[in-house]
């Protein structure tokens, strides 16, 4: 799981474009009161499928699923991602 | 339209038919030439109630439905875009206090009923480059039970009349500009210095110039619910479906006056149809169109309420109203100008019964209304993404 949640804040420091350093955040934080924007929500998204090679469902595409580090995780548990 | 309404539902919609008819239509043009708010429709309304009818039914409203309360926007556009767009706004309000039922609120839900208050948004904001979805404004750390804002508005549709705004800002002094919140103020309890004229191209009785807006409120006026969600559920696509009908309106009144022209044109010379039929019967279809996008993203609306809220989130779903509002403010100007090639100059003049050019104008304001750009913007950013649209 650290592994794979390591992998995730990875990808949210080189795109989430936040307004603090993502490792000062805890894994259940907003990353949207973080000052992640939704555009950069979305690079998020495309780094996430890139990273780990799945594709998300547009019923996941939303924005609470990309809240924090543990629903990206989560999310990533549904698609067959294992920790 | 009419298959599956309540009673209360078919009520509003026969009183919106008749205020547009009686009221909202004959003043239609003094409001336009003159910029002037219509006041003589809203005082129509509110003495039919139809302020209150988004309120819950036990808060002692309607509890009209969104496909009765998109009627009435249709049918008040087809007289008078001014008078139908302010309902339309105003019901806009209503209706994300009424799906965003906060119980602090219920007193003031109850307040539209008795007091038929009219209720005007502050979103748009200097400094946001016309995102919505951002605030530079915020409501201050509470003093007593007190908190304060401020925001500068560059329109605020109806300022000087509405009795009540709900106003979008940072949450708290710290936050991002994207941690939003809406906030309920009262007439009584803001300073409003007007910053603009209000002389437009069309849509001229909205009267919508800036405003340097302070307020000072109790903070249970602040709504708990993140403005992101209210806005995803609720205020974006009930703004895209309510505008839009009123869109139709003016398209349908201004292809109905190109309808009687061609007729009168036919009378006076019976036998073979006239020239300008043939254009006519193009205008039918891309009128059809129009019509179509509006009703379907109406009806997708109605489903997607009914059966899980949550999928408003979705970008596939919101990029299916942001097409909404894009193609309907997009064709309803072509609808416009296309009624006015089939009366020529009794078309562009002011003052024929086939004169189209309020119409014109007053679709033109549609792609403004959230800017078309800005939301390419948007949808452009989510298409990289997004699967099936």
């Amino acid at each position: 799981m650290h592994v794979m949640k390591d992998r995730i804040r990875q990808v949210i420091k080189e795109h989430g474009h936040l307004s603090v350093d993502v490792d000062s955040l805890a894994d259940d934080a907003s990353l949207y009161q973080a000052g992640m924007t939704s555009h950069a929500s979305v690079n998020v998204m495309i780094a996430l499928e890139d990273s780990f090679d799945i594709e998300f469902l547009d019923s996941m595409l939303k924005r609470s699923v990309f809240e924090s580090v543990d629903s990206i995780a989560e999310a990533l548990g549904q698609v067959g991602v294992t920790a | 339209m009419s298959i599956g309404l309540a009673t209360d539902d078919q009520a509003l919609i026969e009183a919106s038919r008749r205020i547009a008819e009686e009221v909202a239509g004959p003043n239609a043009d003094d409001v336009d030439r003159n910029a002037r708010f219509p006041r003589e429709a809203v005082d129509a309304m509110r003495e039919a109630g139809l302020l209150s009818v988004h309120v819950p039914t036990e808060l002692g409203g309607a509890g009209a439905s969104t496909e009765a309360v998109a009627a009435a926007c249709f049918e008040l556009g087809r007289r008078c875009g001014a008078s139908a767009m302010v309902f339309a706004m105003h019901q806009i309000q209503i209706a994300c206090l009424a799906r965003h039922r906060e119980e602090p609120f219920d007193d003031y839900l109850r307040e539209v009923v008795g007091e038929q208050r009219l209720v005007a948004s502050i979103t748009s904001e200097v400094g946001t480059g016309g995102d919505m979805g951002s605030s530079v404004g915020c409501v201050t750390a509470p003093d007593n039970g007190i908190v304060t804002f401020e925001k500068q508005a560059p329109t605020i549709s109806y300022g000087d009349y509405a009795d009540s705004f709900l106003t979008t800002l940072r949450r708290t002094p710290d936050a991002e500009p994207n941690d939003q919140v809406l906030v309920l103020s009262h007439r009584d309890q803001m300073e409003m210095d007007p910053q603009s004229n209000w002389d437009p191209m069309g849509m001229r009785g909205t009267c919508s110039p800036g405003f340097v807006v302070r307020a000072t409120i109790p903070a249970e006026q602040v709504m708990t619910t993140p403005f992101a969600a209210i806005s995803d559920e609720s205020m974006t696509p009930l703004s895209h479906i309510y505008w839009s009908h009123v869109w139709l309106g003016v398209a349908t009144d201004a292809f109905d006056r190109a309808r009687a022209f061609v007729k009168a044109a036919a009378k006076r010379k019976p036998g073979a149809p006239p020239p300008a039929a043939t254009r006519l019967s193009e205008l039918m279809s891309k009128l059809s169109l129009l019509r179509a996008e509006v009703q379907l993203a109406l009806r997708e609306f109605e489903e997607i309420s009914a059966a899980d809220r949550s999928r408003f989130h979705e970008m596939a779903t919101i990029l299916r109203f942001n097409n909404l509002k894009i193609a309907a403010s997009e064709q309803a100007p072509i609808v416009c100008q296309g009624a006015m090639t089939v009366c020529g100059i009794m078309g562009y003049k002011n003052d024929t019964p086939f004169s189209v050019g309020r119409h014109l104008r007053d679709s033109m304001s549609a792609c403004l209304m959230v800017a078309n750009e800005r939301i390419h913007k948007t949808d452009a950013s989510l298409l990289l993404i997004a699967k099936g649209v």
